[in-house]
């Protein structure tokens, strides 16, 4: 018996980037937030050859789950082709040998930074979200320590507080991306700054979410059919953002989360913020054979 | 003379006619702070509907009392308990970190002196008193409105500034949002720590009217703490006179002004007439 | 005497001990006397002898040092002079009235609100309470525009009348009078002499210090006088049947 016996060949990297206790740890910690749906927990975030900010967090949960047979998608704000969301793509094929996908629908991981995707996902696949900024308590409570405290006596009156200020204030509630939400009626998490449109597609999804904070070291989860709620007052409906009249110039899909472009002389121009969902469209209309799947909205109303 | 005369031996007579069990009632309570024995073997009892007040120069310890009785603290030694309709909690001391705040969030009402302890300074004055109707679980927008609004206006606080910062209100105003805030549940207790200590003599007079007439009108069971002897002559029934925090004396407030009989309640009134 | 007193003052003794000074001053000692009710009862003696200073004791503003005051409340009997703070309270809310010389005016409160107060910790309605108060600062002689004035600003004479009608107002079971007439006009000596007559006709016992006892004189059942402690019963055969 020799050591070479006994050890791997050398490896620039292991398999998917970190290393296995890196990989060990994380496992544990996704799946106690997969345990205490919304509680967030923390990790050891890892070095990735990404600055922080970058969607460091939701990188290291996606190279903990992913596996030779996987299929990777990662969009930025809903857009297959941005530099980041391309980059991190490759990256992920390149250390795991995954496969890559534009294609909500033929993905087993979307890596997403604000948003998920319009085509409502399954059971079988896995939405990572990039998180910013894990704590919803952080606007009303600056001391980390009191916050847990609050976390744990599911004290979350000064939430509500704040919405209260901003219907005295403004008239309506001002509060726009990462909608805090409570989590199986527990704990209250940000839902990493998707818009308002995204929240209620977690709300009893069959997909699983991770929520994962490189920078923030924390990461949360929902699991399938979880119940996820943005706080509201009883007599204050949720309201989504008023985009289910606009379309897409491009490829005239309506009833969906669009992007806002200025024009000259004034006005804007909306473009679906979903772009593979466009192109899709673009394709069907042109007569290819593509597939566009269920979307949790249909005609501007959601449905699932 | 038998009898033992003395005012401890008074202290200790037992009720015979008050039906009504107390409601707060602390015993042999005592607590140190590194080298300081800022309460000694305390015993305190209130009963439904009165004003017990608390008098003492700064450092006597009458704070601190206030503080274990909204439970911020616990002794080192001693019990607590609180007669609340439809439940026992036992010595509150033993309760749980969240138990504690739950019950005082809903039993306990608390105004301090300075404004900043109890309310959220950029926050409108009638979302502090909403506030505490959000932690006890209201969550219609139009219910906390209207209650909020009620418990300013039984506060005295005019309402066309309601919505208003209490940065932008004068400390009276501010020490009428703290007491909406306080009674916004009708909580069993209300603990007042200096409540008017700082404010104008005039307003001071107006914001402990408003007190007498919530006393009387919804029959709120106070303890209030003052080193203004004037105040507590004003609102109390009865009074606890502390010093380096032991109770040295207590009684019927006019008895304890009138005819004090402990050497320092006796130089404490002397020095104010 | 066929009734036990509604009020049995037994030995009682007040001493001021005044620490500051190093000495004890004896207000009164041994000071026994029974009471029934509907009896009024005057106390003499000259300044110093000790008057207020025994109704105060009875009052328990003073604490005695020593003696006892059994005292028949609605309750059951009490030494008052032994009895916890909260059992006064109590009695003082519900069964005792004390009427001073001064009233303890609050800044910003009606005198119709003073007056109707009592009533109203007694759980009268709010009506019935201000139609009662206004009742008695009429039979006292504040006039109608007074009524809904702040007391702290009017004379002393005003003022006292305002503070007997809210003494007066709840019919008590024991009444002590502590110079009640002093600064009163003609016609609020009057009203007094008549209330604390039908008081006394409800069969409320009274005990009274007065500068003038020329006012009450055909009230009086008994007098003790304080510098010589000695009960003098001279008009106790005439009054006697209120019982």
């Amino acid at each position: 018996m020799s050591l070479s016996s006994l050890t791997k060949p050398w490896s620039a990297t292991s398999y998917g980037f970190l290393d296995a206790s890196a990989k060990r740890e994380l496992r544990r910690k996704m799946l106690k937030a997969i345990a205490v749906p919304g509680c967030q927990m923390p990790y050891a975030s890892r070095e990735v050859p990404m600055a922080r900010g970058w969607g460091t967090g939701g990188l290291q949960v996606t190279l903990t789950l992913v596996n030779p047979t996987s299929v990777v998608k990662v969009i930025d704000q809903g857009a297959d082709d941005g530099v980041n969301a391309a980059s991190i793509r490759r990256f992920i094929s390149r250390v795991s040998g995954a496969g890559e996908t534009w294609d909500t629908l033929a993905a087993s991981i979307v890596q997403s930074r604000h948003r998920v995707p319009e085509e409502v996902m399954r059971e079988d696949q896995i939405l990572v979200l990039q998180v910013p900024n894990p704590e919803p308590l952080r606007g009303v409570e600056p001391n980390i320590s009191i916050a847990r405290q609050m976390h744990a006596d599911a004290d979350y009156g000064k939430l509500w507080l704040t919405l209260y200020e901003q219907i005295v204030r403004k008239g309506r509630i001002m509060q726009g991306a990462g909608y805090p939400s409570m989590v199986n009626g527990r704990h209250v998490m940000t839902p990493s700054p998707i818009p308002r449109w995204d929240v209620p597609k977690l709300n009893m999804a069959k997909h699983l979410t991770f929520l994962s904070a490189g920078r923030e070291k924390r990461l949360f989860a929902v699991p399938p059919f979880t119940r996820v709620e943005p706080l509201v007052f009883s007599d204050r409906p949720y309201q989504v953002e008023h985009h289910a009249d606009l379309t897409c110039r491009r490829s005239g899909v309506s009833g969906y989360f669009m992007n806002e472009l200025p024009v000259d002389g004034g006005g804007s121009a909306f473009e679906v913020s979903d772009s593979n969902l466009g192109i899709k469209a673009i394709q069907q209309a042109e007569g290819a054979p593509v597939e566009i799947g269920k979307t949790w909205y249909r005609n501007g109303e959601f449905s699932a | 003379m038998s009898l033992d005369m003395s005012p401890a031996a008074l202290t200790r007579a037992e009720p015979r006619l008050m039906r009504a069990e107390p409601l707060l009632t602390m015993r042999d309570i005592s607590k140190t702070y590194g080298d300081v024995r800022a309460l000694r073997h305390v015993d305190a009892t209130v009963y439904p509907g009165e004003v017990m007040g608390i008098v003492g120069e700064s450092g006597s310890g009458k704070s601190t009392l206030l503080r274990m009785m909204n439970l911020e603290d616990t002794p080192d030694h001693g019990d607590y308990t609180l007669r609340l309709p439809n439940r026992d909690d036992g010595n509150l001391f033993d309760l749980t970190r969240y138990e504690r705040r739950m019950l005082c969030a809903r039993h306990i009402g608390i105004v301090y002196q300075n404004p900043h302890l109890g309310l959220l300074m950029k926050h409108s004055s009638s979302g502090n008193v909403a506030e505490r109707l959000l932690i006890a679980g209201e969550r219609s927008f139009e219910v906390l409105r209207a209650k909020a609004r009620e418990a300013l206006d039984a506060s005295e606080f005019p309402l066309s500034r309601m919505d208003a910062r209490p940065i932008e209100l004068s400390g009276g105003m501010q020490q009428r949002v703290q007491l909406a805030k306080a009674i916004a549940l009708e909580p069993a207790l209300l603990l007042l720590d200096e409540p008017t200590t700082g404010l104008d003599v005039s307003v001071q007079a107006l914001v402990l009217d408003t007190l007498k007439r919530l006393q009387r009108d919804r029959k709120i069971t106070m303890v209030l703490v003052s080193h203004d002897l004037g105040v507590i002559r004003t609102m109390a029934d009865r009074v606890m006179v502390m010093r380096h925090g032991e109770v040295v004396e207590q009684g019927l407030a006019d008895q304890v002004f009138q005819d004090p009989q402990h050497p320092y309640t006796q130089q404490l009134v002397h020095a104010k007439l | 005497m066929t009734s036990t007193p509604l009020l049995r003052v037994d030995g009682l003794t007040k001493t001021f001990r005044m620490y500051h000074l190093d000495s004890m001053l004896h207000a009164f000692e041994g000071v026994s006397f029974d009471l029934h009710e509907g009896e009024f009862l005057l106390l003499r003696g000259h300044n110093g002898a000790g008057k207020s200073t025994l109704l105060r004791t009875i009052w328990r503003s003073y604490l005695p040092v020593g003696g006892h005051v059994w005292y028949r409340s609605n309750h059951g009997e009490i030494d008052l002079a032994n009895a916890a703070d909260v059992d006064i309270a109590l009695l003082r809310r519900e069964e005792i009235g004390f009427v001073t010389q001064f009233l303890n005016a609050r800044p910003r409160v009606a005198a119709q609100d003073i007056v109707a107060e009592p009533l109203l910790l007694a759980g009268t309605s709010q009506a019935e309470a201000l139609d009662q108060a206004r009742h008695w600062l009429d039979q006292f002689g504040v006039r109608p525009e007074l009524w809904r004035a702040y007391p702290s600003t009017f004379s002393g004479g005003e003022q006292q009348k305002v503070n007997l009608a809210r003494a007066l107002i709840l019919p008590q079971k024991l009444l002590l009078l502590d110079e009640p007439t002093a600064s009163l006009d003609v016609g609020a000596r009057a009203a007094l002499v008549r209330r604390l007559s039908d008081l006394k006709g409800q069969g409320v016992a009274i005990i009274g210090v007065f500068h003038h006892p020329g006012d009450v004189a055909q009230l009086i059942t008994r007098e003790i006088n304080l510098n010589t402690r000695v009960v003098a019963d001279q008009s106790e055969e005439e009054e006697n049947v209120a019982l």
